[in-house]
């Protein structure tokens, strides 16, 4: 059996008393890609705020290769390893799509570090190789705020890339992409997803059947089943509360 | 540093820069008289906190109303220093305790504070003035960044200890001066400031260092850091999510911008002679915002032509109409704010081009014409 890279137990957060996510389990593997759904409200996107550290827990633990992250500051968990792309694109738009990708390059991180830090060659080639990938070298010059929605997408996936993550979170990748655009996603996520672990969240069906390895079905912060893609549409509970009659 | 020198004259901020310089140090010491020239240097060294403004709210999107803070630091550090000299005890032979400075005499004081004490050194006052503000801006930096405030919330609390520390100087008399501040200042390490000559040679220092300071900040600006700078203002949580932590970058732009203030004010103290609270309050705080938001928030040269703009009109105006001035100020900014988000650099950059092509569209014309009557001359 492959090892597990993450480990969700017994995670719970309440806003106000209302129970976003409750008493939630959850294992990813290494390099697995794993696709969440569930119906709005499911506590989905608040999962992946809990992992990356943005929402912090009311209580459980989420353990990452060795360490529990629920009591980690943002930047080292990202320093682990881990990274988070926002459902809608954040991505610096008043700087040029190479900048972008240069800022997101992980040498130079403390202040001074920063002052000192050269655009060598290996800086270049990094940055060139993962413009490359997420479809972007002719546009390296233009600043990012220009870019079409996709675009804008393709780049923050290619700012986390370029930081090589072993956990990659992705919350709704190809919302408001056009269909050339959701295969080329599809293809890069395949692509991607052989060196590294990956947990996206999605709507699209026909997407998540393109890349999904497993998926989990999220309902009202608990989980309500998982296995491959076919299990879980033939799961009566799944049709009930989220795919439909 | 050097490749970055070569690569700063070979295009237009180059030519920007050179066009400063000059106005500074050529066209103003010619056409003015010494009187003005040291007015105009006073200007300049409120230049220094538009130009770290322009750091910290331009670059860093963090506004802080209590400039006037860190250049107090750096205006009382060199006020002290000079005070402390001009103090010696031949010439207040006539106090009831003589070799400490008058207002201390006047409040019943019989000895130098201890505060005091390491401000008869030049060298330790000169550390004082890059390090104090360094450290202050610090603790604050780091007591409010890494709680996570910002934003108006960051304002309010640097206008809020702008305000105290102005109370703080007013009321602690016997070792501040109080409201009249720190006065008759006569020499620094024996040489006499007040004369004519001397003021020439502070201005030229204060121009000098206002340069080096856009010098130095225009590299900060073409780092990595700068653009993380720009980063944080746009979209903190990606940056944050990216591996960087966030708050050591702002405390780092807030240092920076006080470290220039600092040095303004003590270059204040230099050439105007006097350093009170006053200079130092949320009024003067505010001033200094302004000027950076004249000038155009991402310009680090148009910060200097705010700054010698806003006061050479708040000199010229509140001569003859004192009490209008502010609200003539405060519908400046609101102006700028509303309709010239970028200042005058603003201005500059979408008009220039403008101005120059319909420049050389007449002048080509011009020739054209000249050109045809030549030819029908011949």
């Amino acid at each position: 059996m492959a090892q597990i890279l993450l480990a969700i137990e017994g995670l719970t957060v309440s806003f106000d008393g209302f129970k976003a996510v409750d008493d939630l389990n959850l294992y990813i593997e290494e390099k697995e890609l794993r696709v969440i759904i569930g119906p709005n409200g499911a506590g989905k996107t608040t999962v992946l705020d809990l992992i990356c550290g943005k929402t912090k827990a009311t209580s459980g633990s989420i353990k990452f290769k060795d360490s529990e992250l629920t009591k980690l500051p943002e930047y080292k968990l990202v320093q682990l390893g881990v990274g988070r792309k926002f459902q809608t694109p954040s991505i610096y738009e008043n700087l040029t799509v190479f900048e972008n990708l240069e800022i997101s390059y992980p040498k130079g991180r403390n202040v001074f570090g920063a002052l000192r830090f050269k655009r060598d060659d290996v800086v270049l080639n990094k940055i060139h190789e993962i413009a490359d990938m997420i479809f972007l070298t002719e546009l390296l010059e233009i600043q990012s705020g220009l870019l079409s929605h996709g675009q804008k997408q393709w780049l923050e996936i290619g700012m986390l890339l370029i930081q090589d993550p072993e956990l990659l979170m992705l919350d709704e990748p190809v919302a408001g992409m056009s269909v050339v655009e959701r295969e080329k996603t599809a293809e890069l996520l395949n692509k991607i997803a052989k060196g590294r672990s990956l947990i996206v969240i999605e709507h699209d069906m026909e997407f998540v059947k393109q890349i999904a390895h497993r998926v989990s079905v999220l309902h009202q912060g608990k989980l309500l089943a998982e296995g491959s893609m076919e299990s879980v549409q033939a799961n009566p509970k799944v049709i009930e509360v989220y795919l439909g009659h | 540093m050097n490749k970055y020198l070569l690569s700063l004259f070979k295009n237009k901020s180059g030519i920007d820069l050179l066009i400063i310089s000059l106005i500074i140090f050529v066209i103003f010491p010619l056409s003015m008289d010494i009187f003005r020239l040291n007015l105009v240097g006073k200007y300049l060294t409120f230049a220094f906190t538009s130009v770290g403004l322009v750091m910290l709210w331009g670059y860093g999107g963090i506004l802080s109303l209590g400039q006037g803070i860190f250049f107090g630091i750096g205006g009382y550090c060199m006020a002290m220093f000079l005070k402390l000299e001009a103090s010696d005890s031949v010439s207040t032979a006539h106090q009831t305790t003589p070799g400490i400075p008058d207002f201390m005499d006047w409040n019943q004081l019989t000895e130098l504070p201890t505060f005091w004490m390491p401000f008869h050194s030049l060298t330790f006052t000169l550390f004082a003035i890059v390090g104090i503000p360094i450290i202050v801006a610090y603790i604050i930096g780091i007591s409010m960044f890494k709680r996570r405030v910002s934003g108006v919330y960051f304002s309010i609390i640097t206008q809020a200890i702008a305000a105290i520390v102005t109370i703080l100087v007013v009321g602690q008399q016997g070792f501040t001066g109080g409201i009249n501040g720190i006065t008759d200042l006569k020499t620094l390490h024996g040489w006499n400031i007040n004369t004519d000559s001397a003021k020439y040679i502070l201005y030229y220092i204060n121009g000098g260092l206002l340069i080096l300071t856009v010098l130095v900040c225009k590299y900060v600006a073409s780092t990595k850091l700068g653009r993380l700078l720009l980063a944080i203002r746009d979209k903190e949580d990606r940056v944050r999510f990216s591996g960087y932590d966030v708050a050591n970058f702002k405390v780092f732009a807030f240092a920076l911008s006080a470290v220039i203030s600092s040095i303004g004010g003590a270059m204040f103290t230099l050439q105007v002679g006097f350093m009170s609270p006053s200079i130092i309050g949320i009024v003067p705080s505010i001033e200094m915002v302004i000027f950076a938001a004249i000038g155009g928030r991402m310009s680090l040269i148009g910060a200097i032509y705010g700054a010698l703009l806003v006061n050479y009109g708040k000199t010229a105006f509140s001569e003859s109409f004192p009490t209008l001035w502010l609200f003539f100020m405060g519908a400046m900014f609101i102006g700028v704010v509303m309709f010239f988000p970028e200042g005058l650099s603003g201005l500059y950059v979408s008009y220039a081009p403008k101005l120059k092509s319909w420049f050389e569209k007449k002048f080509i014309k011009d020739k054209s014409l000249t050109n045809s009557s030549v030819k029908r001359a011949g």
